[in-house]
């Protein structure tokens, strides 16, 4: 009997959003205690920062450019190398339990088969996964969740806010008290919310396996990604009033104006409402029109359904103990990419390569039979290293097709195994509108290229040194006292920046 | 209006008029457009029904052997307009290019239609081809 393996992803959700990392909207003592008992990661960071090639990094263990998903609407084809099946052919039962999105959503033609595991179970395994219930944000579309909710409790599907508007466009309608986008008050109730049904799934899961078996068990929750509508039972865990407004919000028009200015144009076409350059936010939403309260609301949501998250995987933890698996499991926690949540003026995410969106929570428990020793880490990593940590847990190779390394236990450890860089790409191109970024991060500097496309010329860049400017407000990228450092950066970043497979695998649909 | 229109295109080794016999065959697109499951021609309207089991219904507007242009538009109420045109265009004895073109308001349905589109090349390349 090996170590089994439970991987915990929530969908979008930033760096500070649960108390070990500084969060204080939030109250996440499942989560913080893992952290104090195993090793916790101050700076890891997406290779992507939408969910569909942020998630098949995860699962190959490989760049973006290396898997080839560059953009929502691509999907990783099903042969794809994948970290379950290698967990499978060692002899691990495998799940994936919540959200996994490696194909696109919008799919009336049904020509993706994760959407049809619902109607018609998985025979065999799928990408190494020998259990495939999925779930998305709400009570609608294909997925297992959804029937679930139509078959056991229909008077709830239509209780979520509807995600996309009439036009099938990402829904800009306001809702709560400020009319804030996205923010619903939702009348299902908690025992119904995707969020326990997780859990209850993945409680289900593993209560069917023998005591003896490795498992690898993904328990994929949908949120806190927007639409802000947990449970409205719920609401008065906090109140939008008494939350703080973030350290990245500027206060004023004009200081958001100044700090967008500075940076590549499509940031504040964006903010002005202008442009709309790919499809993760509303499309009929003005950034400008957001108000301090408003942002204070969608926070508060947020931090709910992060509590939400921690006490259902809370209830995982607990039927892990009573099974007698406790000292064997290995818990990893972490997201596929951050959220603005005000940070700029801002919601969403998009091509935008800051903190907000590039910093996420990374908590690694390992199993307590091996005694481990916690930690902060404070190098460079990334989701990119999940797989090979996966394999390295179970005592197995990492294959050459992963391009990460097994996560460091510390700083020593990250030094000795030369974790000294992250990279993150963005690409999209869609109705006319391609943006193109590359981004490095090391030794406290996050540097992006921009490539050309539809606002650039392929001059422009980001350049910003952490230590002094932790909200990433002043770009450095023209000013001519750092033009070594960008040089250095640069050259680093196309020395290890993969090149983006070819052909271009085919946009599919919108997401 | 949001007009979201989206072009693919493939090459075929077969002479145009073997996959225009196909491609003008209206009530035949189910054969090889995969993700729909059939197809029911009367006079101008046809009925396509998707993978997911909903029916679309379309208009179709052109059938013409001699451009070998069949164009369509799908009338279900959520479109404000659509308009569907598969090109097949000689390119010699043996080899020929088939353009399928999809415009549609709102845009996102057009992302949506044209995906399945690109899926249908490949199959009509694949069927043709004999691969």
């Amino acid at each position: 009997m090996g170590r089994k393996i439970l991987f915990v992803t929530t969908d979008q959700q930033r760096y500070d959003a649960i108390g070990c990392n500084g969060g204080m909207v939030a109250r996440t003592p499942v989560i913080d205690a893992l952290a104090a008992q195993g090793h916790r990661y101050e700076r890891a960071q997406p290779q992507s920062v939408v969910c569909m090639p942020s998630r098949s990094t995860i699962i190959t263990g490989q760049h973006v450019s290396t898997h080839g998903v560059w953009m929502n609407g691509v999907a990783l084809p099903v042969d794809a190398p994948s970290v379950a099946q290698v967990l499978h052919d060692a002899g691990y039962r495998t799940a994936i339990i919540g959200k996994p999105h490696f194909e696109p959503f919008l799919d009336p033609f049904m020509r993706f088969v994760e959407n049809s595991f619902s109607r018609e179970p998985l025979v065999g395994t799928h990408r190494g996964f020998e259990h495939f219930e999925a779930a998305t944000h709400g009570g609608q579309g294909m997925l297992a969740y959804a029937r679930w909710l139509s078959e056991h409790h229909p008077e709830a599907v239509r209780m979520f806010y509807p995600v996309l508007d009439g036009t099938l466009e990402v829904n800009a309608m306001g809702g709560g008290e400020t009319g804030a986008p996205q923010v619903w008050e939702n009348d299902i109730p908690k025992d119904w919310y995707h969020t326990d049904w997780v859990a209850d799934r993945t409680i289900n899961w593993l209560d069917g396996l023998e005591g003896d078996e490795d498992w690898f068990c993904w328990m994929s929750f949908p949120d806190p990604h927007h639409p802000w509508d947990p449970p409205k039972s719920e609401l008065g865990r906090i109140d939008w009033r008494d939350v703080p407004l973030p350290e990245g919000y500027p206060q004023t028009a004009a200081e958001r104006e100044a700090i967008l200015d500075g940076k590549p144009r499509h940031w504040k076409a964006w903010y002005d409402g202008t442009l709309v350059s790919n499809y993760e936010a509303p499309a009929h939403w003005v950034p400008a029109t957001l108000t301090a309260d408003q942002v204070r609301e969608v926070n508060q949501r947020n931090a709910i359904e992060c509590e939400l998250i921690d006490e259902a995987l809370g209830r995982v933890l607990a039927a892990i103990e009573a099974k007698g698996w406790g000292d064997d499991v290995d818990i990893v926690f972490t997201t596929d990419h951050g959220e603005f949540q005000g940070d700029f003026g801002l919601l969403f995410k998009g091509p935008y390569h800051v903190d907000s969106l590039m910093r996420i929570p990374l908590v690694w428990r390992p199993a307590p039979s091996t005694a481990p020793a916690p930690s902060a880490v404070t190098r460079p990593v990334g989701l990119v290293d999940l797989a090979p940590t996966f394999c390295a847990i179970a005592g197995l190779p990492v294959p050459e097709w992963m391009e990460g390394k097994p996560l460091p236990v510390d700083d020593t450890d990250a030094d000795t195994r030369g974790f000294e860089r992250s990279l993150t790409e963005w690409d999209s191109d869609i109705f006319g509108v391609a943006v193109h970024l590359r981004t490095i991060t090391r030794d406290g500097w996050v540097c992006t290229a921009y490539q050309a496309g539809h606002s650039h010329d392929g001059t422009e860049g980001e350049l910003y040194r952490l230590a002094d400017d932790p909200l990433q407000q002043v770009n450095l990228w023209d000013d001519p006292g750092y033009a070594a450092i960008r040089s250095d950066l640069l050259a680093d970043l196309w020395d290890h920046q993969p090149a983006m497979r070819q052909p271009l695998r085919r946009v599919e649909a919108p997401v | 209006m949001t007009l979201g229109s989206i072009r693919h295109e493939i090459r075929i080794h077969r002479s145009a008029d073997d996959v225009w016999a196909r491609v003008g065959d209206a009530a035949g697109l189910h054969t090889w457009f995969p993700g729909i499951t059939n197809c029911q021609v009367d006079g101008k309207n046809r009925v396509i029904v998707l993978g997911s089991g909903a029916p679309l219904p379309e208009e179709i507007l052109v059938n013409d052997d001699s451009q070998r242009r069949f164009q369509y538009r799908i009338t279900a109420p959520m479109f404000v307009h659509h308009r569907g045109t598969i090109d097949v265009i000689a390119l010699g004895d043996q080899e020929c290019l088939v353009v399928y073109s999809t415009e549609a308001d709102p845009r996102t349905m057009a992302l949506t239609i044209a995906g399945g589109t690109a899926g249908a090349l490949d199959e009509l390349k694949r069927q043709m081809e004999g691969n």
